[in-house]
């Protein structure tokens, strides 16, 4: 028993020590239906010209976030023309390559490999930068070769750094040079939506397991009652 | 029917199996929580079999192709979410149910004469067993897949003179690549299982030839009745079967929580690198292998002394090693006049507290970065561990022991 307690509190654990960098937390639901088909819609408009989600379906995505197929087919599709196709990028890998020194990863699975706090966090700390290439930075990504694609609506910011006692560039704050169409809240939401979309992307199943999981454990229960009354009975001849 | 039953048995012993390994095999009446494990790993073999026939449908063992036949297989194929959980959680339940079903055989001394042999071939099912996971592991072609392959291969390196021509013949190739994949595929799906099967075939006929043993360590076979029926014995077929039910609902209920709940256990059965496509040139920042071997990779890093002949690295490999070989010793370690830990005294109850709490330190640090404290942490673990066994021939011989009762109690 003793060691089924240690290994529990041994789970309660997160596995990996983080790189130490601060993240902030998000609200991932994914009942919020809305909110994931905001950030489809971002996803579409503003990601896809660029990286790909080629293990995603667009009637996927229509139908386990309810968007009319009418609307996905009109509005959403613009590499294809068929809704059971993959999403691929716009932009051809080699053109990429060629622009930004990287092919753009594909997003697929980014809500599973870099977690919700992480891309969220990421969405939201970008900086005007003159020495990189694009024009851009990231607080928490540095020297990222992909530019501020939401900057028209968040707006473009200074980073003003402090360094420490060792020398060591310390983030300390932003500072709004053109603000954007959005107001911070609105771009937080934006950035929550997207970030939504994605945790959903990387596994759509999650709509469904969460559910399901629910009905299992209530037939295990149920399963188990009369189990134990069947071992019960058979037991009672037993001294 | 029974003209079927009589036609069968004439041709093939089926009754006689029947009663010799349920209806009429009798186990100690006296069997607690730590005896589910046994059934329950066959329960998991039987469905990591089931699910891995069904994913090889599926899967494409091809380096450019099978990264995203994983995603299909989750995404497009129906259900396949599901059978593809339950296999690659199902490999961690593998796990902890066997160190479970172990740690039982510790604590009750069911390695002890006359089972020697129950161990030896549960021992191999083990290794076989790490064997078969590893070799999965590599299957889905994520990063981690790709990166814990290199580092355990490139460990048979360190042997002398034939290491670097071992790990060449063992990859097919100069670096992890897709002739890799696919023997390891061949492995995983057909040999290994194979070997496990037989192996557990084998398991139990040795331990239906002496008999089980149970909490109290006691031969249930010397009290016998006037048939030669055990007193202490009910038949495995209907006590065990129907107890046993209650036991794979429950582990049912653990296992669907985490399958349909937290699969990924918070990075402890999926991790989260390997949701990122195999990459040669990019080295996750931390390369660690799934928790069931967290122990032996935290043997392996502890050896830092680089003044030892032949370099750490060797002696590393050569400690891991050991930690495995020293498990199969165990029924000739053992001294003590008694096998269940009810009946021993403080001090083997004292080592094994202490064995338990190092094996789990050593499998928390093998998931950590190594250096300064995590390394000696490791070391006085790695210790602790190999005290136990090389050490249990004199400590079990000191320590006092309780007088055993004829009967169970």
């Amino acid at each position: 028993m003793k060691k089924l307690f240690l290994l529990i509190a041994l789970v309660s654990m997160p596995a990996f020590a983080s790189g130490g960098e601060h993240l902030d937390t998000v609200d991932i639901d994914m009942n919020d239906i809305p909110s994931l088909q905001r950030g489809a819609g971002i996803f579409v408009n503003y990601c896809l010209s660029c990286h790909s989600a080629a293990y995603m379906r667009y009637n996927r995505m229509a139908k386990d976030l309810q968007i009319p197929k009418k609307v996905v087919k009109d509005n959403m599709l613009f590499t294809t023309d068929r809704i059971g196709e993959l999403m691929i990028a716009t932009m051809p890998a080699e053109d990429a390559k060629k622009w930004f020194g990287t092919v753009p990863p594909d997003l697929s699975l980014v809500g599973r490999s870099r977690g919700p706090e992480w891309i969220y966090t990421y969405l939201r700390s970008f900086y005007l930068d003159d020495s990189s290439p694009s024009g851009w930075n990231n607080v928490l990504f540095d020297n990222v070769a992909m530019p501020h694609v939401l900057y028209k609506l968040q707006g473009a910011r200074h980073a003003i750094f402090k360094k420490n006692e060792d020398g060591v560039k310390i983030f300390e704050r932003f500072e709004m040079v053109k603000p954007g169409s959005l107001n911070e809240e609105e771009y937080d939401t934006v950035a929550r939506d997207l970030t939504n979309f994605l945790v959903y992307m990387g596994e759509p199943v999650q709509l469904i397991r969460y559910k399901l999981g629910v009905y299992v454990l209530i037939f295990l229960a149920i399963f188990l009652v009369f189990a134990y009354l069947l071992k019960k009975e058979y037991w009672k001849d037993v001294h | 029917m029974e003209k079927l039953m009589s036609w069968i048995d004439d041709r093939f012993p089926l009754t006689q199996v029947w009663e010799e390994h349920m209806a009429k095999y009798y186990a100690p009446k006296n069997f607690n929580f730590w005896y589910y494990f046994g059934s329950l790993a066959i329960l998991v073999l039987v469905m990591q079999i089931f699910t891995g026939i069904f994913m090889a449908m599926y899967y494409k063992p091809d380096a450019e192709l099978a990264f995203a036949s994983v995603e299909y297989i989750m995404r497009d194929v129906p259900w396949g979410w599901l059978i593809r959980y339950m296999h690659a959680i199902g490999a961690s339940m593998f796990f902890i149910v066997i160190y479970l079903h172990m740690f039982r055989a510790m604590i009750y001394g069911s390695y002890r004469g006359p089972r020697e042999l129950i161990w030896l071939f549960g021992m191999v099912i083990f290794v076989a067993l790490m064997a078969e996971s590893f070799m999965g592991y590599l299957l889905p072609w994520g990063n981690m897949s790709y990166w814990g392959a290199q580092v355990i291969i490139n460990l048979f390196g360190a042997i002398p003179y034939v290491g670097d021509i071992l790990v060449e013949w063992l990859r097919g190739d100069y670096v992890i690549s897709d002739a890799t994949l696919n023997r390891f595929f061949a492995f995983h799906v057909i040999a290994v299982p194979l070997v496990l099967v037989i192996l557990v075939f084998l398991h139990i006929v040795a331990l239906h030839k002496v008999g089980s043993n149970n909490p109290d360590g006691i031969e249930i076979k010397k009290t016998k009745d006037e048939n030669g029926i055990p007193l202490d014995g009910i038949p495995f077929h209907p006590y065990y079967t129907v107890k046993d039910i209650v036991g794979v609902i429950v582990f049912l209920m653990v296992f669907s929580a985490i399958i349909f709940f937290i699969p990924t256990l918070g990075g402890w059965f999926l991790e989260a690198d390997n949701f990122i496509p195999a990459n040669p040139v990019s080295t996750p920042p931390h390369i660690v292998p799934l928790w069931y071997f967290t122990p032996y990779y935290s043997i392996l890093r502890a050896v830092t002394w680089a003044w030892l002949p032949g370099g750490a690295k060797l002696w590393g490999v050569i400690a891991m090693g050991s930690s495995l070989v020293v498990l199969f010793f165990l029924p000739w370690l053992d001294r003590s006049p008694v096998k269940s830990i009810r009946y021993r005294g403080w001090i083997f109850k004292v080592a094994l507290a202490l064995f338990v709490i190092a094996f789990l330190m050593l499998g928390w640090l093998g998931t950590q970065p190594v250096g300064g404290i995590n390394t000696v942490l490791a070391q006085l673990g790695m210790l602790i561990y190999f005290g136990f066994f090389l050490l249990m021939p004199i400590y079990t011989r000191l320590d006092s022991t309780k007088p055993v009762p004829e009967r169970l109690t």
